[in-house]
């Protein structure tokens, strides 16, 4: 389980996460929205200990994420991330790209890694490609490769930070259809998101960011289709339309 | 008329130059040695002041900054001669052969930094980030995202720094060295065969830099797979 616990980061005098308190239990897909600025990708990072934080905890299965003595290495491979941009590895193939980490971090040996890696993108759909330098591929199937090659360190959580923000439209839908898959298969995910429809749709809980702090959380059809809260009401009459 | 019965016409005489072949050679061999020394200890030393030279701390990026001013700024011909007469006058005493390679490595690692600075920011740090979040080491990252990326992108300006070596250890000629164009002014001397034997060198030098070129632009086929 994940839990935050009063976090507070700031870069510089800019305060970006103002006391955030949020629980994620296993199993649990909880989706943040809000706007531009108000802190949600901050979050993730904060989790995965990429940023570190001034004040409060974030504490992932018991153990304290930005405590000194926490081997923050090894508490990645827990934490799968994917990013906005897929920053995928433009010298090493889709199996390549997917088979690395694996075996230099897990020490698993190469054709364990192959076969791990193999699976996973079949997975997501990109069984054909292994072979293939992923700056040859859409946005779409790079995506689905950063996917994989998360769930090939076989994490136990899955942070998404608005993954198809940078997609074209049209291939938005393979990539939403990939994070259903992994609803269905039980992964414990959080999603910051912009796709307000889908947040609605897989999410067991939602929350709602805005300058810092969560104004509004709980189940999506009291957050996204029944707000209380003036602020949420705003935000979601924008991007609805 | 001093000149009165001196024919104008140059006769060549090329077999003195093939009978001293092995020598020409020997002083081929000898360029292509130093340059490789100096090239490769040049891009070790320009790895490490490229770090040094990104770095924050002022205390830290000072050395790699004056190291780079002064390779780039000053002509070769005068780092020569500071490492061979320069140090001499304080009782250091370097070999031509040690006095040319080190000036070269001093001024390839000069240029290099720039090279490898360049090639380090050209790299975005969402790959970092990446690479950090499937739990790889900083210095796993290093050593299986950024450095194989980062070396292709530098591979031509390398290589046209490795030929630029070649060339430039021909300055040996100065303080005496047994490279090719030293070989080339001693053995002229002693047969007055100047043009022969300077031509026949710069034929030499040419196939060189071929072969260099030819064989990195092999290497870069095999080992540079995909693309940036």
């Amino acid at each position: 389980m994940i839990q935050i616990q009063d976090v507070h980061k700031s870069f510089g005098d800019l305060e970006v996460l103002k006391g955030v308190d949020l629980d994620v239990d296993k199993g649990e897909v909880v989706s943040i929205i809000g706007g531009s600025g108000s802190g949600k990708s901050t979050l993730l990072y904060c989790i995965n200990a990429i940023e570190d934080i001034q004040q409060g905890r974030i504490v992932v299965d018991e153990i304290d994420v930005h405590a000194k003595a926490t081997n923050q290495n090894k508490l990645r491979q827990k934490l799968g991330m994917v990013f906005q941009q897929w920053n995928s590895f433009p010298h090493l193939t889709v199996l390549e790209n997917t088979s690395l980490a694996p075996q230099i971090v897990l020490k698993k040996s190469k054709k364990e890694a192959i076969e791990l890696a193999k699976y996973e993108l079949n997975h997501v759909g990109l069984g054909d490609k292994f072979d293939v330098y992923p700056t040859r591929m859409s946005g779409g199937q790079q995506q689905r490769l950063a996917i994989a090659r998360a769930l090939a360190m076989r994490p136990d959580y899955m942070l998404f930070d608005e993954v198809t923000s940078a997609l074209d439209p049209e291939l938005v839908g393979e990539v939403l259809d990939t994070l259903r898959m992994l609803r269905d298969d039980g992964m414990t995910m959080i999603c910051v998101t912009h796709e307000i429809g889908f947040a609605r749709e897989v999410s067991d809980k939602v929350a709602f960011f805005h300058q810092g702090i969560i104004e509004e959380m709980g189940p999506p059809e009291h957050v996204i289709s029944n707000p209380q809260k003036e602020t949420t009401q705003k935000f979601l009459s924008k991007v609805l339309h | 008329m001093l000149c009165e019965g001196v024919s104008m016409e140059y006769q060549f005489h090329w077999n003195i130059v093939f009978n001293k072949m092995p020598q020409l050679l020997n002083g081929a061999f000898v360029t292509l040695h130093v340059s490789v020394l100096a090239m490769l200890i040049g891009i070790a030393i320009a790895v490490l002041l490229a770090i040094g030279k990104m770095s924050d701390s002022k205390a830290i990026s000072f050395i790699p900054t004056v190291w780079v001013e002064i390779a780039r700024n000053t002509p070769a011909l005068f780092q020569i001669y500071m490492a061979y007469f320069g140090l001499g006058a304080f009782g250091i005493h370097l070999s031509p052969y040690v006095a040319v390679l080190s000036a070269l490595i001093f001024v390839n690692a000069g240029y290099l930094t720039e090279t490898f600075r360049g090639g380090f920011q050209a790299i975005p740090k969402t790959q970092y980030s990446a690479s950090k979040s499937l739990g790889m080491s900083s210095v796993q990252v290093y050593r299986y995202i950024i450095l194989p990326q980062m070396f292709r992108r530098i591979y031509h300006p390398l290589t046209n720094q490795f030929v630029w070596s070649i060339l430039m250890s021909s300055l040996g000629i100065l303080v005496g060295m047994n490279e090719l164009s030293g070989e080339t002014q001693r053995l002229q001397s002693l047969s007055f065969r100047t043009l022969e034997f300077f031509i026949v060198a710069a034929i030499m030098y040419y196939v060189i830099t071929k072969f260099v070129l030819l064989s990195t632009s092999l290497v870069s086929k095999r080992i540079f797979k995909g693309d940036i």
